[in-house]
């Protein structure tokens, strides 16, 4: 992982005085891999990003992206990284393609090269019939997408999205989670910060939860299920057949069957045992008629978890309050 | 810690859209069409006066800028008034309101330093005030030629466009302190409100303000007050006080270039008057000498405050 991780930060930390925003995190995110900073507002997701950019100081630890330092390099990192700020603003006076012109012009793109970026990039986020209206006829939306038109424009390596699906109705959300998911089909990492986990769930590889400045735990969507829930994998299946959950008690892992409704039983497993439990019912030649496991649903996690450390939720509130 | 690249990368793209949003925004045309009515105005009040009274005068050129007719003031007290709420209506919402569109972050995420970005939004709008400033100039020149009809002589011009420059020089101290206000504070009417109560403060409390404060400091001398004369500990002082107001260093400079027979801005003593031919017209490169402590004043004042406000900008959060 480490030989092609295209974001790398170790013991990152910000202070702001005696506050502590960012405190001793670690992380790192593969090339194309689409990584989520979760946690409420104020956990430190923002001035992370920040941070990444070299658009706040690091009070401490180490940083690189692409293989520059943000803070001494800049604008290496700032040419390769595209960013969509929570709650992206444009110049409402200026058409869309005119916002664009004047990035790009940032940017430091030929007029030839401006024009067929702009073009292409507002074509693929659907806004090209758009691109002569003035921003500020444009729907949160239709703002949202010009901004990820931004990135695409840019030709970033690693697109940074704070909060890209707050504020959206549940269709402008997923159409903007389709063109987070072509970034990563096109090999752009992504890295996104939210607090709506639900839908943060279906397109991350991997996830951080941020808990007051910290990241309280990282890794796939599944494993942390485990982890935090304990209960390892849940599996039903629906199937007829006498003495079926006889039979099923006796794969090795399963440590539990319930029976849920007629017909349907419910494993508990420390692995994912569908396999077996499949070659089990085809053996007594039972009916199959569905086998699915369970996914542990970040949501549930995020709670199970934050319930468990009520003293940590408080320090929160406090240091909101201050 | 040395950084990469040039600072002013992207500079000239943030200033030529500063200027071309401020030359098409409907604030800085309202502006302008007020100026120049003013200037129109004066103008030809000043012609009609010059006519009546003062025809015979070597340097009857710069009367236009400087002759005014009861109620009317001058067209330099108009331009003193209107150049400093000019400056300060281009830029008040500079950086706050980047800030407020929520633009700032995602400007400031492309590769550009912040310099560029304080830099480009400044000369943009001294570009803008410049134009509008020559524009002026051009109007008021082109009109006082029309209707009293004898050409300008070379030196006339070249005081005139010392005027001008120096006036430019005038709305940067504006700008730069409106500039940096729009870093300061995040709400646009709260910086516009300071900048304009500090220059109300400057223009008119100020110079009233610097002579009490003269007095108490050194008390008059009843001696020369006994003469009906003014002590001159507080007159050096009270003048020291008033020349911390860029108004009054403007005041003072307009009064050495457009009128050549000014020899001194502040009290002389008769001994320094020996062999002064009293009345007699100084040439350009003396009168500029006389006002050029004033005139660094200014470009030094404005630099301070820019560099304040660069400062303050390099510290600030971006986030919204």
């Amino acid at each position: 992982m480490s030989g092609d991780s295209v974001i790398e930060a170790k013991n990152l930390t910000k202070t702001y005085g005696q506050a502590v925003a960012v405190d001793h995190i670690s992380f790192s995110v593969g090339r194309g891999e689409i990584f989520g900073l979760l946690g409420p507002n104020g956990a430190g997701k923002t001035t992370t990003i920040l941070m990444l950019l070299g658009l706040t100081d690091i009070s401490g630890g180490e940083v690189s992206v692409l293989g520059f330092n943000p803070a001494r390099e800049p604008l290496s990192v700032k040419r390769r990284v595209g960013y969509l700020p929570d709650t992206v603003g444009f110049y409402d006076q200026l058409t869309a393609a005119d916002n664009l012109r004047y990035t790009a012009r940032l940017i430091g793109f030929r007029f030839n090269e401006r024009e067929k970026r702009i073009a292409e990039s507002l074509e693929r986020v659907g806004l090209a019939d758009f691109a002569n209206h003035h921003v500020g006829t444009y729907s949160r939306g239709m703002r949202q997408r010009l901004g990820l038109a931004e990135i695409l424009m840019k030709g970033a390596q690693i697109a940074i999205l704070d909060e890209p699906t707050s504020g959206l109705d549940p269709h402008a959300t997923s159409e903007l989670l389709g063109i987070i998911r072509r970034f990563k089909a096109e090999g752009v990492s992504v890295l996104l910060s939210s607090h709506l986990l639900e839908r943060v769930q279906s397109v991350c590889d991997r996830v951080a939860l941020f808990s007051a400045g910290r990241i309280a735990l990282m890794g796939t969507v599944s494993e942390l299920g485990r982890e935090v829930l304990g209960a390892g994998y849940v599996v039903d299946i629906e199937a007829e057949g006498a003495g079926l959950a006889e039979r099923l008690t006796l794969i090795p892992g399963v440590s539990g069957v319930e029976q849920t409704g007629i017909g349907k039983l419910r494993l508990h497993a420390d692995r994912d045992v569908r396999p077996e439990a499949a070659a089990e019912v085809v053996a007594m030649h039972g009916r199959l008629k569905y086998l699915g496991v369970e996914e542990p649903s970040l949501e549930a996690i995020y709670n199970h978890y934050f319930d468990s450390k009520p003293d940590e939720a408080g320090k929160e509130g406090a240091r909101h309050a201050a | 810690m040395r950084r990469e690249g040039s600072a002013f990368n992207g500079l000239g793209v943030v200033m030529l859209k500063e200027l071309a949003d401020h030359l098409t925004s409907i604030r800085f045309i309202i502006l302008q069409l007020i100026v120049m009515l003013i200037a129109v105005g004066t103008v030809y009040v000043a012609t009609q006066q010059i006519k009546d009274t003062v025809a015979e005068d070597p340097f009857l050129f710069l009367k236009f800028f400087t002759t005014s007719r009861e109620p009317l003031p001058s067209f330099i007290f108009w331009l003193s008034l209107l150049v400093p709420v000019m400056a300060i209506g281009l830029t008040f919402d500079a950086v706050n309101g980047e800030h407020n569109r929520r633009t700032l972050s995602r400007i400031l995420s492309q590769p550009i330093y912040r310099d560029a970005l304080l830099f480009g939004k400044f000369l943009g709008a001294l570009i803008t005030l410049a134009i509008a400033l020559v524009v002026l100039w051009l109007l008021v020149v082109g009109l006082g030629l029309l209707i009293i009809g004898i050409p300008p002589g070379g030196e006339e011009i070249a005081r005139a466009f010392v005027f001008l420059l120096v006036t430019i020089v005038y709305a940067g101290v504006w700008l730069s302190l409106a500039l940096l206000f729009s870093i300061m504070f995040r709400s646009a009417a709260t910086a516009a409100l300071a900048t304009l109560g500090l220059w109300l403060f400057f223009y008119v409390i100020w110079p009233v303000l610097a002579g009490e404060l003269a007095t108490i400091i050194v008390p008059p001398d009843p001696r020369y007050a006994a003469l009906g004369l003014q002590t001159p500990g507080t007159v050096v002082l009270e003048q020291i006080l008033s020349r911390l107001s860029p108004s009054t260093l403007f005041g003072e400079i307009v009064v050495a270039i457009l009128d050549p027979t000014t020899r001194a801005l502040g009290p002389i003593y008769l001994s320094q008057l020996q062999g002064a031919v009293l009345g007699a017209p100084l040439p350009l490169a003396a009168s500029v000498l006389i006002a050029w402590p004033q005139i660094v004043g200014l470009v030094a004042t404005t630099i301070i405050l820019f560099v304040i406000g660069y400062v303050v900008f390099q510290r600030q959060e971006v986030r919204a």
